[in-house]
């Protein structure tokens, strides 16, 4: 079934994008991560332009992250201050990201940043979580306790002036951190249209010390709300936002995502950590090659 | 300035047409039309199909000796684009140079009944821009020869395989010697805007006759409206796409968790 896309300006198979949607969709409620980090990828190799590809991205996000969100609000798995701040941060950030969006597209350098990007951020978390989810389950097999996590935050992060108190994560530390946190992902955001759960997790875990009881609702809490301010900077920026490549893909997604989320709880979790990983890393992989052989189209318009 | 441009061929034609020695009433005529004015792209756009066809009078209706040919021109918007090559810097691929093209059409196709070197000599197709090589898309800022040759064919290249130019030197089918017919394939990812048809008679090397018609190419319907919206009210559209994720995520979670 075709359906013409009106602001990317061609016409994709329907069923295929809701069906690639679905996929993401599937995985995210299984991994509970948003999905952005598949759904840009796929979409540029399926030919969609990469900036219209990242800004749909980010508005499908939106729309994943929002029930998830709401269920950790109700069960109190969020730390409103701490997100606040977050959110503070990704606005910053995905306004810097749209400066730093038109200078790339005027140097012609967007495609090649955008996969560097991806090949260097997918590389080193999906390293890191093969890694531990490795360990994990060596320990298991062995018939040891897990090793355990002493929970404390990067002496960087100790070091920043100003203290406030974040209770519910168990915090007393300075808001910078989280603000520049916050930033940070908010220009990936704005670039790759990633949620960036796959970056605010570890990064909430291992660099704040965050209490891991608040780390995935209060992620959750902050994408939705930088998404949602992507999805309105792109639209009156770049204008790349194609609502009905984003319908087709929400249509996949939040249904893939509740298959997903019932499948996850009849599978071991560190089993889940690892495919996730293996996931991850594949598409960094997929990504990196892109980058190394000559690539099929030397020429390129704007 | 656009107008202009579109004159040239016309003025070109003009001085090429045999002065007509004998009589004004010497000179065949085409009368050219097309399938469709208006091709709208709407949601199921795949493509289309544009028959160009039309006749062609001769003077007292005596057909001469000589075949004449026919070769048709479909042509798009022209307007200016930066092209950039990709080459290989420190093992990666990125792109490290590029051209600006002042008149750069998003689409062209040319068909006719034979190919177009044996039609006409080189000078006359550059005159007329027939053919793929004979475009002129002004580039800015001064190139080498070499290089500018080399980004000419790579876009050549580039928008053959996207469809957006497209070479036919069988396309052209003449009957009884004067009526003509060609099918021009017009994919869906074509520039919107209005374009232009020109049919081109040419007999033992000259262009005896030009006539050319005007086609629109637009989005209609929802595509149109979504199109516009995204392009000149990006505030109230992009509030549109949170309202609509916002939406369709809440929903699907409701509608799963009450089952």
């Amino acid at each position: 079934m075709d359906l013409y896309l009106p602001v990317a300006n061609l016409s994709v198979n329907a069923l295929v994008i809701v069906l690639l949607g679905g996929g993401v969709g599937f995985l995210s409620g299984m991994f509970g991560v948003g999905g952005g980090f598949l759904t840009t990828p796929l979409l540029i190799f399926y030919g969609i332009p990469p900036t219209v590809a990242a800004a749909s991205a980010a508005t499908q996000v939106t729309g994943a992250s929002v029930s998830g969100a709401l269920a950790h609000v109700e069960r109190g798995g969020v730390d409103f201050r701490m997100g606040g701040v977050l959110i503070a941060g990704g606005l910053l950030g995905s306004l810097l990201g749209a400066g730093l969006f038109e200078l790339l597209v005027a140097w012609g350098q967007i495609d090649t940043a955008i996969s560097i990007l991806y090949v260097a951020l997918l590389g080193t978390v999906g390293g890191l979580m093969a890694r531990e989810a490795f360990t994990t389950l060596r320990a298991q097999l062995a018939g040891l306790p897990a090793p355990a996590r002493k929970r404390r935050h990067h002496p960087m992060v100790a070091n920043l002036p100003l203290r406030w108190r974040f209770y519910r994560s168990g915090l007393y530390i300075s808001p910078l951190a989280p603000l520049i946190l916050g930033v940070i992902v908010g220009i990936l955001t704005m670039l790759l249209g990633v949620g960036g759960g796959f970056i605010m997790v570890p990064a909430m875990i291992y660099l704040l010390g965050m209490g891991t009881q608040v780390v995935v609702g209060t992620s959750l809490f902050q994408i939705l709300f930088v998404t949602m301010a992507t999805t309105m900077v792109h639209a009156m920026t770049t204008g790349a936002v194609d609502i009905v490549l984003a319908a087709l893909l929400l249509l996949g997604s939040v249904t893939g995502a509740q298959v997903g989320a019932r499948f996850a709880q009849s599978v071991k979790p560190e089993y889940l950590r690892m495919a996730l990983a293996a996931i991850v890393l594949l598409v960094a992989l997929q990504m990196a090659v892109g980058l190394f052989i000559r690539p099929p189209e030397i020429y390129t318009v704007q | 300035m656009r107008r202009a441009r579109a004159l040239l061929p016309w003025l070109a034609a003009l001085l090429l047409l045999p002065v007509p020695a004998a009589a004004q009433g010497s000179d065949p005529r085409l009368v050219p039309d097309v399938s469709s004015r208006a091709i709208e792209i709407q949601y199921s756009f795949t493509g289309e199909e544009l028959l160009l066809f039309g006749a062609i009078l001769y003077p007292g209706q005596r057909l001469p000796d000589d075949r004449a040919d026919i070769v048709v021109v479909l042509k798009g918007p022209v307007g200016p684009i930066i092209l950039r090559e990709k080459q290989r810097v420190a093992g990666i691929w990125v792109n490290a140079a590029s051209i600006r093209l002042r008149t750069s059409p998003g689409f062209y196709a040319i068909g006719s009944s034979r190919p177009i070197d044996e039609l006409v000599d080189e000078r006359t197709a550059a005159i007329f821009e027939l053919g793929l090589s004979n475009l002129s898309m002004s580039p800015t800022g001064f190139s080498e020869a070499k290089t500018l040759a080399r980004f000419e064919t790579g876009l050549i290249d580039l928008y053959r395989r996207m469809g957006l130019f497209y070479e036919n030197p069988a396309a052209v089918e003449i009957s009884e010697g004067v009526l003509y017919r060609a099918r021009i394939p017009v994919p869906a990812r074509v520039p919107v805007g209005t374009y232009r048809a020109e049919t081109y008679l040419i007999s033992r090397g000259r262009v005896l006759a030009v006539a050319s018609r005007d086609v629109q190419i637009r989005k209609a319907g929802f595509e149109r409206f979504v199109a516009l919206a995204a392009e000149r009210h990006g505030f109230l559209y992009g509030l549109t796409a949170v309202a609509l994720s916002l939406m369709l995520g809440y929903s699907a979670s409701a509608l799963f968790r009450r089952r």
